[in-house]
Formats: structure tokens, C-alpha cells, sequence
């Protein structure tokens, strides 16, 4: 069947494309891009006017839970809750249970998501088996059974022999390893940002230094090693300034942000509204600052959601004992909109790094609008405002810090691999 | 008048209700120097204790007080109770609320319980202790006993010697003090200190020597003895060394001043014996007082609840 999607304004900046275009995609590819009103007559035509039509989203750190935690998420809500956010790809991490360490847990992940799931799932596979920055896994084989990077996130690499090795080993097969960058020591006990408003609340923090040690550890590693190293969920004004460093000398590394640690700040932790407590923690006015800043110089390649759905029985407790994690992928587009309101980025750079850069370091061929291209495209509204209400979201996790909050940029339409997704 | 049926802490009050309590705490002092030291505006009432930490001072002191205002008091004992069970705090305090409970008394480990239990929960939730948070009576009944000797607060040069950084009794002092227009000198080793806590417009001093001089009150704190075991400190004898209140630092105050310890004490650790026995100790009258301000606490927050 052929689709037209026709009076969008479509922007690709994989072929640097800004202007209004016909759109048609026959069965699961794109066939092309026509200059508007020009696009061939189609089975079904899709009206976009007043949208931007762009590459279907891609996270590269989503955390769907399955196997183990099918309580907090599902494959199957977990990929409805992404095309719903505009995501057309997700990679998911290992920190499931049992850890995707083997060919049998990838395979299992994958069949699910083509079974069950609304949009392309590509697994990360564990450095370490069982995550316990003891033995490498067999990466070939984990591989070859379709992983497409490696990550113990969630938990850092605390042995930094094995992180030389993990780095090193990998550069067989060219891929990144992902690192979750937390000094153990330094952040135990802690459930928020160290410093004047951990103090207030009476709440133990976590030092920014737990994370920065780590990234200029790994920096170190990755320097000596010639690995591909991608620093996930960056978080503060230190780190930025050891990535970029490290960028002016060359060394190849890339890094990601998340939409919460542009948009909040430990303030609010005053609440004690524990959908605000996350790992690493929302950080000060100045780190979000400076993680702007490194957005819009590139230091920072990629924004994440680092999706991390709970169940409201892990939330609804205590400070100290809830779980860590926001369930992001249903907001994530609308907050990163309001960086180009802010004139952080434009539009274009906007989508390149939630689209386009991500799916250049995990090799995977997505985010672009080219012809023979998956046919996976997000239609939206930016100028749309609506209230967010968790309780709708189609993830399992309802553990967002922006319920309630208005926000701009509604998803009218995701096409994931063909498949027409119909929001409003 | 006091706003909020729950006192979670005294970050949330204002230097008016701060006032009001404790001038309302005068009159109960009064009813425990008499014969009968009962009075009966909380007849019919029921106050609930829910401790996750161990405590005997705290516990008994709003036992008495409740009592002494004719309430029903009723310990709900953790240790032995379905919490043991797994049962999660907020299905405990419900329950207790079921039982018809008026108020709950609760300490707990983890900052922000009192807050989070006083968005579920119909009946007053007293903060009695929340992790490193607040103890807001302990500086109420602190604030007291330092007005029973020094008449006028403001401008008073009040020092905290200790381990700042878990003390939540600290904190509701620095809080309380501070509204009140006391000058706060805080004084321990860094590893100690809590981060940026000059913000909060107090002085901050590594050396006892220093910030101890021409001080009106001085307050130390009970020091946990495993925080050496976590690195805070090479060890305990160190620690008095540098930091222990011994009569020859206490020279260094005013004359008149008075010494203050929430308890319970550890002697030879942050507090000589012949400072804590000798004649500018007020501990034991803290411990009074500390009846008259929670029978104040209850009954105002009763009025509110009206």
C-alpha cells in the first residue's frame, strides 16, 4: 500500500531538507520525497499541514524491562509508549533479569519486539556477564544475535582493567561501549544532587564528583585505548567540560544528554515528589546551563530519554527507599522543543540529535527521510500545547516529574516501519 | 495562630507561630510544677507514636505530654509490628489512622516521611525526627529553655558543635535561630559540615577555639560512633581533641553562657563531664521543658484541627 503524506513542512537533516515535500512510502520503505503538490496519487494520503514531518525518532537508552520487570514495563508497552512519543526505534539496556549477557536473552528480546512490539527494538548488550564488572561477555556472539552496542548501565564498570579491556576488545567490531559513569563509593547512600537544597531537605547527595571521576576515567581509557567510547545521561557542568576537552584532543568519544537534566533543577526536590528522584540526580541552574551549552557547541551529541519506568508501588514511598528513574519517552520530544523556543538549538539540530546522530554511533541505519529508507516518520504539531497527564501515557511507568505540565509539541502520527500510528 | 494541623518541621513555620508555641509551652511548664499535673482539653483524643528508630527520650516525653493533656497514648511498636512484615509506611499509617488515631508521632530514618504521610493522612502528623531533616520539638524546647535564661533571643550568639551534616537537630535549630535573629556559628570538621550550608546565614568554623568566643549558647551534638568507622574521623579520642567541649574551651564563651545537648551524651566524646555536671549545664532542664513544648504542640494543633 502506498501512503502520501502530503502539505507537511519535512525536515531531514541526514540530506539537509527544510521545506514543505510530499512524502510516499510504499509498504515498510520510503519511496521518495516530491516537491509539494507534486507527490503521485497513493492508496491513502495523510494531510500534515500545520506538522513538521521528520525521521521517526531514535533513543538509544530506553529501558523496557522485559524479561524480568514485565511489572514496570512491558516490550509490548514499552515500544507503544515510544512510537507515542514519536520514537520509531528504541535500544534497549541489559539491566533486565535475567541481564541480556547471552545470545538467548537478545533472542528473546528480539522476538518479542517483532511479535509484540510497535517499532524497532535493538537490544545493548552487557559488557560484563551478569553486570558484574568481573568477565567480559562473549561479544561476537551477542553480536552477531543483533545486539548493536555494549553497556552495563544502570551500573558503572567499577573495575577499570576491565572497562581497558571491554574498550580495547571491542574495537574488532567497531562499537560503542556505552558507559554508565557513577563512582560507587562516592554516590552511596545518596538519592539527590549534593549541595545547598540536600541540605535543606535533609536528603543524602550525591556528589557531582561521583560522576565526573568516571568520565575522566573512562576519557583516560578510551584515550589509551583507541575504543569507541559514548558517555550516557550527562549530568553535570564538570563532565561537559572533561567531554569537550577531550573532544578538542581528538579523542573518540560521544555523550548524551536527557530531557530532565536541561529542564529541572534539584529545587524541586523540596517536594519530596519522588518521580523527581533519578540517577544520576537532577543537578543545579548551572549544570543545566552548562549542559545546554554543550548541546548547542556539540559536545553533547545525542539527547536519550533514558526511559525508566517503575511501578507506582516503587514510587510511592519513602524518599530514600523509592526507585530511580523517569519514564521519559512520552515527553521527551516536547521538552526538547523547548530548547529550540530557548534558541539552545534550532530545529534541525533538535532532530538530529534525537534522530539522526544516535542512529549514526549505533550503526543502524535509521533517522532519515532518504529514498529506500525504513519508512519511519514522525508527524507533530509543534505548535500544539497540551497538559500532560501520566495517568494517559501508554508505558506501564506513570513516574514523570512533568505531569501536569504544559508542554508543547503534540505527536499527531508515527509510522513505524510502515505501520500508521493515529494519535488524535 | 498556628496554620497547619501537622508540625513537620520549623522550616515550614513562621517566627509568629514559633512565638505562639512557645508562649503557649509557658503556661503547660506552669501545670507541671503543680500537685496534679493533669489538664483536660485532650480528652477523647488519641495520640499515636510510630517510631522506626530506636528512642526512649523523645518516645516518653511525648507519652507524658500527651497524658498530661488527658489524651489516650498509644505506642505503635515497630519491631514487633507487621512492618517487620514488609509492610510498606504507608499502609502502616493508614492503618493507625483506621484506628482513629488524632495524631500520629513519627521518627523515621528517611527525610520526608512526615511530609509524605501528611499528603495521605487526615489525622496531625508530628514530626518527632526525619533522617537528616528536621526534629522540630528538639529546637522548640530548645528555643524555650534558651528564653527561660536569656530572656530575648535576637542577637544572641548561639554555637552547634558537632556532626552537623546528619543532625536534624541542627538543622530545626539553625532554622529556628535564624528566624528568631540569632547569630548561628556552626562548628565541626569539614567531613562533617553539610554542603553550602552558609546559605542557610550562618558562620561556619573548623576551629572550636574560634567560633566558641563570646558565645551566649552553646549547643553540641551527640556524635554517632560509627562515624569513624565510615571515615568522618580517625578516631573518637581525635575528635575530643579537636572538637570535645572541655571547661577550659568553655572560657572562651561569655561568662553567662549556657551549654545545651539534645542527649543522649557521650562523655569524653563531644562533652567533658565536669562541662555537662557543672553550673552552666541546662541539659536536664531541656529535658523538662521538652514536656511543656510537645503538651503546647499537641494542644495547638488540636485548636487547628477544630
Amino acid at each position: 500500500m502506498n501512503i502520501l503524506i502530503k502539505n507537511g513542512h519535512v525536515i531531514d537533516p541526514s540530506q539537509n531538507i527544510d521545506g514543505h515535500n510530499d512524502l510516499l512510502i510504499k509498504g515498510r520503505k520510503i519511496l521518495g520525497l516530491y516537491p509539494e503538490g507534486k507527490g503521485p496519487a497513493a492508496d491513502k494520503t495523510i494531510d500534515a499541514s500545520g506538522c513538521i514531518v521528520i525521521p521517526g525518532l531514535v533513543d538509544m537508552h530506553t529501558h523496557l524491562r522485559e524479561p524480568g520487570f514485565e511489572y514496570k514495563e512491558t516490550i509490548k508497552t514499552g515500544t507503544l509508549a515510544a512510537v507515542k512519543g514519536g520514537y520509531t526505534t528504541v535500544c534497549c539496556m541489559p539491566n533486565t533479569k535475567p541481564v541480556n549477557d547471552t545470545i538467548s536473552v537478545t533472542e528473546f528480546i528480539l522476538e518479542k519486539s517483532v511479535k509484540e512490539g510497535s517499532c524497532t527494538v535493538y537490544p545493548i548488550g552487557a559488557i560484563t556477564r551478569g553486570q558484574k564488572s568481573e568477565e567480559l561477555t562473549e561479544l561476537e556472539a551477542l553480536l552477531k544475535a543483533g545486539c548493536i552496542a555494549f553497556s552495563d548501565d544502570g551500573h558503572p564498570v567499577t573495575n577499570s582493567l576491565i572497562m581497558r579491556r571491554a574498550l580495547e576488545y571491542s574495537k574488532i567490531f567497531n562499537v560503542p561501549i556505552i558507559s554508565h559513569c557513577e563512582d560507587l563509593k562516592l554516590s552511596e547512600g545518596g538519592v539527590m544532587n549534593e549541595g545547598f537544597v540536600s541540605t535543606i531537605v535533609g536528603l543524602r547527595g550525591i556528589p557531582k564528583a561521583a560522576e565526573e571521576v568516571m568520565v575522566a576515567r573512562d576519557l583516560s581509557l578510551c584515550e589509551l585505548t583507541g575504543g569507541r567510547l559514548h558517555i550516557a545521561h550527562v549530568s553535570t557542568e564538570g563532565s561537559v567540560k572533561l567531554i569537550r576537552d577531550a573532544k578538542a584532543r581528538g579523542i573518540n568519544v560521544t555523550a548524551e544528554t536527557c530531557p530532565h537534566y536541561f529542564t529541572l533543577t534539584d529545587e524541586s526536590i523540596i517536594s519530596y515528589d519522588t518521580n523527581l528522584k533519578v540517577n544520576p540526580p537532577i543537578r543545579t541552574a548551572s549544570d543545566v546551563a552548562a549542559i545546554k551549552e554543550g548541546l548547542k557547541d556539540g559536545t553533547i551529541d545525542v539527547i536519550a530519554t533514558d526511559h525508566a519506568p517503575h511501578h507506582v508501588d516503587d514510587k510511592n514511598k519513602e524518599f530514600d527507599s523509592a526507585a530511580f528513574g523517569i519514564s521519559g519517552l512520552e515527553t521527551a520530544f516536547s521538552l526538547g522543543l523547548q530548547l529550540v523556543d530557548q534558541g539552545v538549538l534550532d530545529m534541525k539540530q533538535l532532530i538530529t540529535k534525537m534522530a539522526v546522530t544516535p542512529s549514526h554511533i549505533m550503526g543502524i541505519g535509521k533517522g532519515m527521510l532518504t529514498a529506500d529508507s525504513d519508512a519511519d516518520i514522525a508527524i507533530i504539531n509543534t505548535e500544539k500545547e497540551y497538559r500532560v497527564d501520566s495517568s494517559t501515557f501508554l508505558s506501564k511507568g506513570k513516574n514523570s516529574p512533568f505531569n501536569k505540565w504544559t508542554l508543547k509539541g503534540t505527536v499527531e502520527i508515527t509510522i513505524s516501519m510502515g505501520k500508521v500510528f493515529e494519535w488524535n | 495562630m498556628i496554620k497547619s494541623k501537622h508540625l513537620l518541621g520549623i522550616k515550614e513555620l513562621t517566627s509568629e507561630e514559633i512565638y505562639h508555641i512557645l508562649d503557649t509551652a509557658a503556661g503547660f511548664r506552669d501545670v507541671l510544677h503543680r500537685d496534679i499535673k493533669k489538664v483536660p482539653p485532650l480528652r477523647g483524643k488519641t495520640v499515636v507514636s510510630l517510631f522506626f528508630e530506636p528512642s526512649t527520650r523523645t518516645k516518653t516525653s511525648f507519652a507524658l505530654a500527651a497524658k498530661r493533656l488527658s489524651a489516650d497514648f498509644v505506642n505503635f511498636s515497630v519491631s514487633t509490628s507487621s512492618v517487620v512484615k514488609g509492610e510498606t509506611i504507608k499502609d502502616t499509617a493508614l492503618t493507625i489512622q483506621a484506628l482513629g488515631a488524632d495524631f500520629v508521632v513519627i521518627r523515621h530514618p528517611s527525610a520526608g516521611v512526615p511530609h509524605f504521610l501528611s499528603n495521605i493522612l487526615d489525622m496531625s502528623v508530628i514530626n518527632a525526627g526525619d533522617g537528616a531533616n528536621e526534629h522540630p520539638t528538639q529546637a522548640l524546647l530548645d528555643l524555650f529553655t534558651i528564653q527561660t535564661h536569656k530572656k530575648n533571643i535576637k542577637d544572641l550568639t548561639v554555637v552547634i558543635i558537632g556532626d552537623i551534616a546528619h543532625s536534624r537537630v541542627a538543622k530545626s535549630n539553625i532554622y529556628a535561630l535564624t528566624k528568631l535573629g540569632a547569630r548561628v556559628r556552626l562548628i565541626c570538621p569539614p567531613t562533617l559540615m553539610p554542603a553550602e550550608v552558609g546559605k542557610l546565614g550562618v558562620e561556619v568554623f573548623h576551629s572550636i577555639d574560634d567560633g566558641i568566643k563570646k558565645a551566649d549558647v552553646i549547643m553540641t551534638l551527640r556524635l554517632q560512633l560509627e562515624r569513624q568507622s565510615k571515615g568522618f574521623l580517625p578516631s573518637l579520642e581525635e575528635y575530643f581533641k579537636l572538637y570535645g567541649l572541655t571547661s577550659e574551651r568553655l572560657k572562651l564563651a561569655k561568662s553567662s553562657a549556657i551549654v545545651m545537648h539534645p542527649g543522649p551524651m557521650n562523655r569524653g566524646v563531644e562533652i567533658e563531664s565536669a562541662v555537662a555536671d557543672g553550673p552552666q549545664s541546662v541539659i536536664l532542664e531541656q529535658v523538662t521543658n521538652g514536656l511543656a513544648v510537645r503538651m503546647a504542640v499537641l494542644y495547638l494543633l488540636a485548636g487547628v484541627r477544630k
